[in-house]
Formats: structure tokens, C-alpha cells, sequence
């Protein structure tokens, strides 16, 4: 079954009249498979997290239809089991924080969908230690830092153990060590719990590592496929206002001056093992 | 003006059973002229050590000097400086859109000046937005327009506008371009380096994650982490200490681990780390070898 279907969506903010109403969304369709990693790219003001909040209907569609696991988001009585199912960690993790302290946090939304006691104590330990924040659990969230919020907000999200986990550049303000373990966590829970990823996302780097990248602008889905045929893409790039990822941008400056380095290098590692052949034999 | 800390320390819900130490021993100095960045872990004590260059956290133990102003003086002669001190040093903290809040452009830009100097002019104040906003690119019809109907990029450039209005010497951000798309970051890096350049602003400091933005764009570095400052000076002597800074969960530019895993194959290139001098020391070095 599709985790999220969008059908010829259109959404706009304000009422079409005023100079601040806009229309986000055209006619707009994506489906994402269940167990799908998705990285969702493009320009500030695309759509990407209007795409997020239409999910797990925050917002609903002014036309057409979202479905998360064949419920339409348009039936309010399917909301609480969507919200249930699509857990989402905002861009501001201020925007999600309830509690004042960590762990009644992290607590609310296992609590708040129900499950008995012994199960919440369970989910807030495993979702404390998968996100590396069991040394404050204890601390006042208005005292952490922006990272450390994050990696809290990401830490309720997990609590609910949903089926779908959407990222709205959840990891902006953590530290390059703190998003490459937050995002081995998604990772591992997508591989081995099935579990599918919405990463909306300005780290190429990031994008690098989905199944799928789709890009957005003017509304619509403007290229899907995976990151090397993406990132390959010239035109797409500059068009979407994307860019390579730091090593292939290294990797074409190389070419450039004359290196024999092949195309479709995307990471440090495959550039690493390429420049270490190429340099060793001379 | 050159900023000057010895020793600074300082410590989070003193006496409660919250208390976290946020700062230990930091003795740091900025020289006026550089582009400084601030890397270190979450919760390294970046943002607290920025909170102080503009007496948004009060000196509690050690000393700080900002130009002639000395902070860690008494607190009624420090609190007679803090509007000057504010003047001259300009702090936009972590996604200062939020903090848009005017009705158009304008008047957003124009609150920060109108603090500062009420006593203005409708001339000065209108030069001084102007500039303002022209220095960050925004001109013509975007001074009109609401703030909100602006894209993600250009609403941080109005943010930074209404603390430039003030013609800060510093200017400190804190994560100025996270968030914002690839177009976006390398519009804003580069209204950054204009504005040093051209001496608009004389010293920039940037709190950053990103070890490869750091590299290419800082002329001096210092690395925080659990409150102390551990290593400090240029980019190309900060980032050879590999190891050191993986563990502090930092990590180095891509050319640092390029130039690594290169050194362990025995091919050892000598660059400061920037992307186009690691281009040409590779490029050199096929050529010279082939």
C-alpha cells in the first residue's frame, strides 16, 4: 500500500485576494511508497513543508485529495489515527515542545495516543537513548540549547514509533556529528522497521543518502529519481536553486583541470577512494 | 574594535539543581578586520559566549573588554554603556525572521534606528533604512511589502538589516544562513563578505555548524566545546587537527578528510584546506608526478 498519495492537489495560503494570499501547490502529485526513504528538496517558499503539514493534516487540500495508508486527510474522524501513524518533527523544535521537562516531553505523545504506562516508560527510554539524550532528560527544555531541542523534538516524534516519520529540516542546528547520528537512527529505522522517511531537507549531503529525491518548484514536482540521476541533472539544479554536494562540486573542479575523475561522484568516500587510486600509482 | 576575554565564566541557574556551566576559563581575542567563526558541539557554549559581547548575559566571573568598554566593570557603570555597546555591536540570533514582526519593510528595518536614535530625524531615519537595505540588496518595491510576503531568504535579509541600521563595527551571527536553500546561503555568504570587504562592517563573527562554510569563508577560527575553548586560530591550523576535532563530534571540511585518507595512501598534499587550493595542489601534484 502507498504510504502517502497526493491526487491533483492544489492549496493556497489566504483567500486569493488580499496581497499576501498565495497558491503553494498546483495539481500537485507525489506518491511515496511504504518503507520509502524520501528526500524532499527545494528553494525556501516551494512547498516542501506546506507538502508536510497537508500529510498529517495540519492543513487539507482546497482541491483534490491526500490519502497516508488509503485514509483521506479530508475525513476529520481519520485524523487522529494519520497524526497517530505520521509523526512530524518541525523545522523550530519551540514549535512542538509542551513539557518543561524533557522527559514528560517526550512523554506526551505516547501518552496523549494512549498506550498503557509500562509502554510509555519503554518508549521514552529507547527514544531517549536512540537520540543521544538521555544525559539531560532531567533538564528544563527552555534551557537547552537549539540543538539539544531538536534532537528532544525528534526524540517525541520517535516515541510514537509511526509509520511514517516526516523531517521538515529537523536537523538545521545540530552539530555535523549530531545530524549524521540522527540520521543513521532514521536510517536504521526505516531499514529495519519498515519505517517510511519524509527528509525535507537543504543538505545536499543529506539528500545523498535518500532512496529518492524529489524536487520541487512552482508547485509542482519539477524531477524525481534517485540522487545520482538528480544531482546529474544540470538543469534541474540550477533551475530548483540546488547545488552539488561539497565533494562533487570538488570532484568537477578536479575534472575540470584535467583529472581523469569519472562523473556521478557524490560523497567524500567514493571521491576519497578515486583520488587515492589515481595519485597513489604515480 | 578588538574584542578581549579572559577567563570568562559562567553558569546557568546558579544555586539551582538545573545549574549547567555554559562557559569555562574562555580566554578568546577577535581582532578587529577578521571574519571569525565559532564552531563547537550543541550546547559547546557558542551562543552564551556571543550572548555576552553585547551584555545580553552579564559578566559574572572573568573579564571582557569590547573596544574601550569593559564589562566585567561595575554593573551601573557597565549598564551606562549598554546602548552604545548595542550600537556598535549588532547580534542577529538563530533565524531572526521570526523576530519580523512591522507591517512592511520599512518600518520592520526602521524599529531597530528609531530605538537607538528617537530624537532622528524623518530624513536620517529614512537614509539610514535605505542603506540599510540596499547594503543586504533589498531595494525598489520590497521596502513596501509586508515581511511575510517575502521568501525565506530575503526575510533574513531584512532581519540583518534592522541590526545593521544601526551601523554596527561587529556584527555577530549566530547560524546566519541555517535554513536557508543553497541560492539562498551563497547569496547571503557573499552580502557577508561585501560588507567586510568594503569595510561597512569591520569584523563579522558566525556561529556555524558546517566545517566546510567555515573553512572557505573564515579568516580565523575557534573551536568551543563543553565550555572551554579548545583549539583557536587560522582554518588551515585549526582543521589539521583531524582526530581531534571527530572526537569533538566536529569533524573537517571534505578536503581535510580527502587530504587525510591521501596522506595514509602516502600522498601527502599541503593545502589550507580551501576548496580551490586543494584543487591545485592535487592538480600540481598529478601533474608534477605523472
Amino acid at each position: 500500500m502507498q504510504a502517502v498519495e497526493f491526487t491533483n492537489v492544489s492549496f493556497g495560503y489566504g483567500d486569493g485576494e488580499t496581497s499576501s494570499s498565495r497558491e503553494v501547490l498546483k495539481d500537485f502529485n507525489l506518491t511515496i511508497e511504504k518503507g520509502e526513504f524520501i528526500a524532499l528538496l527545494g528553494r525556501n517558499g516551494s512547498g516542501k513543508s506546506t507538502c508536510a503539514k497537508l500529510i498529517n493534516g495540519l492543513l487539507t487540500p482546497s482541491e483534490g485529495e491526500v490519502k497516508v495508508f488509503g485514509m483521506s486527510t479530508k475525513d476529520k474522524s481519520n485524523l487522529f489515527e494519520i497524526r497517530k501513524r505520521a509523526g512530524m518533527v518541525f523545522q523550530n523544535p519551540d514549535n512542538q515542545q509542551i513539557a518543561s521537562i524533557v522527559e514528560d516531553d517526550i512523554a506526551f505523545g505516547p501518552e496523549n495516543i494512549g498506550l498503557p504506562r509500562e509502554q510509555i516508560k519503554e518508549r521514552i527510554e529507547y527514544a531517549l537513548k536512540v537520540t543521544d539524550t538521555e544525559k539531560f532528560r532531567d533538564a528544563q527544555v527552555s534551557r537547552l540549547s537549539g540543538g539539544q531541542k531538536q534532537r528532544v523534538a525528534i526524540a517525541g516524534a520517535i516515541a510514537i514509533n509511526p509509520d511514517i516519520l516526516i523531517l521538515d529540516e529537523s536537523t538545521s542546528m545540530l552539530d555535523p556529528k549530531g545530524r549524521k547520528e540522527v540520521m543513521e537512527v532514521v536510517r536504521t529505522l526505516n531499514k529495519e522497521k519498515g519505517m517510511t522517511v519524509i527528509d525535507i531537507t537543504h543538505y545536499m549531503d543529506e539528500a545523498v543518502e535518500a532512496d529518492r529525491v524529489c524536487v520541487m518548484g512552482d508547485g509542482v514536482i519539477m524531477a524525481t529519481g534517485t540522487p545520482k540521476q538528480i544531482f546529474a541533472n544540470g538543469e534541474v539544479l540550477a533551475k530548483c536553486g540546488l547545488e552539488l554536494p561539497v565533494s562533487a562540486k570538488i570532484a568537477q573542479k578536479l575534472r575540470e583541470n584535467g583529472l581523469p575523475i569519472p562523473d556521478g561522484i557524490l560523497s567524500k568516500e567514493e571521491l576519497s577512494k578515486i583520488l587515492c587510486e589515481l595519485l597513489r600509482k604515480i | 574594535m578588538r574584542i578581549v576575554a579572559e577567563n570568562l565564566t559562567f553558569t546557568y541557574n546558579k544555586k539551582s539543581k538545573f545549574s549547567v556551566d555554559a562557559l569555562k576559563d574562555v580566554t578568546l581575542t577577535v581582532e578587529e578586520g577578521s571574519f571569525f567563526g565559532i564552531i563547537g558541539h550543541t550546547g559547546s557554549g557558542k551562543s552564551t559566549f556571543i550572548q555576552h559581547l553585547n551584555g545580553l548575559i552579564p559578566v559574572e566571573k572573568g573579564k571582557l573588554t569590547v573596544g574601550d568598554i569593559n564589562l566585567a566593570d561595575k554593573p551601573k557603570t557597565v549598564k551606562k554603556r549598554y546602548k552604545e555597546l548595542r550600537s556598535k555591536v549588532g547580534m542577529v540570533f538563530q533565524y531572526p525572521e521570526y523576530q519580523l514582526f512591522a507591517e512592511t519593510v520599512f518600518e520592520d528595518v526602521a524599529f531597530g534606528y528609531k530605538n537607538f536614535y528617537p530624537e532622528s530625524s524623518e530624513e536620517e531615519l529614512k537614509n539610514a533604512v535605505f542603506s540599510a537595505l540596499s547594503l543586504l540588496g533589498l531595494g525598489g518595491d520590497t521596502v513596501n511589502k509586508s515581511p511575510m510576503d517575502l521568501s525565506g531568504g530575503q526575510k533574513r535579509r531584512v532581519a540583518i538589516a534592522g541590526v545593521l541600521v544601526t551601523r554596527p563595527e561587529i556584527l555577530v551571527l549566530d547560524e546566519p544562513v541555517a535554513g536557508l536553500d543553497p541560492v539562498g546561503k551563497n547569496e547571503l555568504l557573499k552580502l557577508l563578505h561585501n560588507l567586510h570587504d568594503s569595510g561597512k562592517v569591520k569584523t563579522v563573527i558566525i556561529v556555524s555548524h558546517d566545517m566546510d562554510e567555515v573553512c572557505e569563508n573564515c579568516t580565523d577560527v575557534a573551536v568551543f566545546a563543553e565550555g572551554r575553548v579548545v583549539f583557536k586560530g587560522k582554518p588551515k591550523d585549526v582543521f589539521a587537527n583531524g582526530e581531534e576535532m571527530k572526537n569533538l563530534r566536529l569533524g573537517v571540511p571534505v578536503t581535510g578528510y580527502l587530504s587525510e585518507e591521501l596522506e595514509k595512501n602516502g600522498v601527502k598534499i599541503n593545502t589550507d584546506f580551501t576548496r580551490d587550493d586543494f584543487v591545485n595542489k592535487v592538480v600540481d601534484f598529478y601533474k608534477n608526478n605523472r
